[in-house]
């Protein structure tokens, strides 16, 4: 679960960093993705770090989800009898105890985002737009519905962070009792900063500061 | 002060091969001054004296730390009563007319043998994997000859704090062991004493704890939060790094 995670995490960093050029204008924006698709070039053939991210991401998110799925079976064998009285979670809050959801709701918006915006087969610019013309007719106002679902998702992908950021940590044996009241502060503010990144755009989109 | 008039939910099972189901009980005249092992006593008393079979279940010295009387009450292991076991656990916690229910832990690794009462000899697997220290036999060593830090002895003895209870394992969604086993590995791991083995003993002790057939560590805290000895979530990274480092 950490490692994975902690490589989908790094991608996520570049990916909301990629997207904050959208604030530097259409130019700057469908420069960045042509540029995606060409770094290495002449070196590599066009494409080939794109394609190996590509490969790389897909694999740890199924990893990601075969670890989860198998702590999942694990837990339920654990644990054969189930209490009568209703849990009372003693520690932790709302997003440690959504991880299983949180992660079904990731991977249901993925499907939808890749249709939307990488495969643009959903998306109103069609797969000959170009990436910023997909980006603001996308998140269109009268579209607002894929912008809500969109921030939902985003949200829940940072209180999936806010407890598997300081989690992966722990698991990899990193800190003490001191560093572990940091990191988990760490996990909060990073998972924050990471979803206002997120819903930077599409809210720029909808109230027209980017069109 | 008054006294308290109680509704108890139970689970009674008569032996491993049994079922089990929930009965309800009612106790009157409850003093709040009683604990809550006392407060069973006065039930069972009264279901000897009807011709019932008492409801079994573990307690052995009371005081706290002997970590026999495991029970799960109103869905928190030894109630909800921060860094108390149940035979601490005081009745004036409780209100007139309250229902509470108890059941006992629930693990596959705890099968219950009867009524509240668990078996957790898998608890005494995972030491004997490694939870221990060789040291050559003979007289006791001369005093000061193995200096400690004292923040090494204060940490190693938080840790060796560990009743061995298992409300770690009844309070955990995934019903992990690891907080016990990171207890444990933590404390022998921090001594001089239990250097020479620290590695194996990660090892051993994991697998042990993996073969019993305990669920994984998803980090909720919530067995940190219930332990009676409030044993940190940090010796948990601690056995994970040792366990790592020894592969």
């Amino acid at each position: 679960m950490a490692v994975t995670g902690a490589v989908m995490v790094l991608f996520l960093v570049g990916h909301v960093l990629g997207n904050l050029k959208m604030f530097s204008g259409p130019q700057a924006f469908n420069d960045y993705a042509e540029w995606l698709r060409t770094v290495g070039e002449p070196a590599v053939p066009r494409r080939t770090v794109l394609t190996l991210v590509e490969v790389v991401l897909a694999a740890a998110v199924i990893l990601h989800m075969w670890s989860a799925i198998s702590l999942a079976r694990r837990a339920n064998k654990a644990r054969p009898v189930k209490y009568a009285a209703k849990r009372k979670n003693q520690a932790s809050g709302y997003a440690t105890h959504t991880m299983r959801f949180g992660g079904l709701i990731i991977v249901l918006f993925l499907v939808w985002h890749l249709l939307d915006l990488t495969f643009a087969v959903v998306n109103p610019a069609g797969p000959a737009g170009l990436p910023y013309d997909r980006m603001v007719q996308g998140f269109a106002l009268e579209r607002w519905w894929v912008t809500v679902f969109y921030a939902l998702s985003v949200i829940m992908l940072g209180l999936h962070l806010r407890h598997g950021l300081w989690s992966a940590f722990q698991t990899l044996g990193v800190g003490n009792a001191r560093a572990r009241q940091g990191l988990s502060a760490g996990a909060a503010v990073f998972s924050l900063l990471l979803v206002a990144g997120f819903l930077a755009v599409p809210f720029a989109v909808m109230i027209g500061v980017l069109k | 002060m008054s006294t308290m008039n109680l509704t108890l939910r139970v689970w009674r099972q008569k032996g491993p091969e049994d079922k089990g189901r929930m009965v309800t009980y009612k106790v009157v005249d409850v003093s709040p001054d009683m604990s809550f092992l006392e407060m069973l006593d006065v039930l069972n008393d009264r279901l000897i004296v009807e011709g019932d079979e008492p409801i079994a279940f573990d307690h052995d010295c009371r005081e706290g730390i002997c970590g026999m009387c495991g029970m799960v009450i109103n869905g928190v292991p030894h109630g909800e009563q921060r860094a108390t076991t149940t035979c601490q656990l005081h009745m004036r916690h409780f209100n007139d007319g309250d229902t509470i229910t108890i059941e006992p832990w629930r693990a596959a690794a705890f099968p219950v043998v009867k009524d509240l009462v668990v078996d957790r000899t898998s608890f005494d697997r995972i030491i004997q994997a490694g939870g221990f220290i060789s040291v050559p036999a003979g007289s006791a060593p001369d005093a000061h000859s193995l200096p400690v830090q004292k923040d090494a002895a204060d940490a190693a003895f938080d840790a060796a704090t560990c009743i061995g209870c298992g409300a770690c394992v009844a309070a955990c969604p995934n019903g992990s062991a690891s907080l016990f086993t990171a207890a444990k590995i933590t404390h022998l791991g921090l001594l001089p004493q239990g250097q020479p083995e620290r590695d194996s003993r990660a090892k051993a002790m994991v697998e042990q704890m993996d073969a019993e057939g305990f669920g994984g560590c998803t980090n909720t805290g919530e067995c940190t939060a219930v332990c009676p000895k409030g044993i940190p979530l940090s010796t948990i990274a601690r056995m994970n790094r040792d366990y790592l480092s020894a592969k």
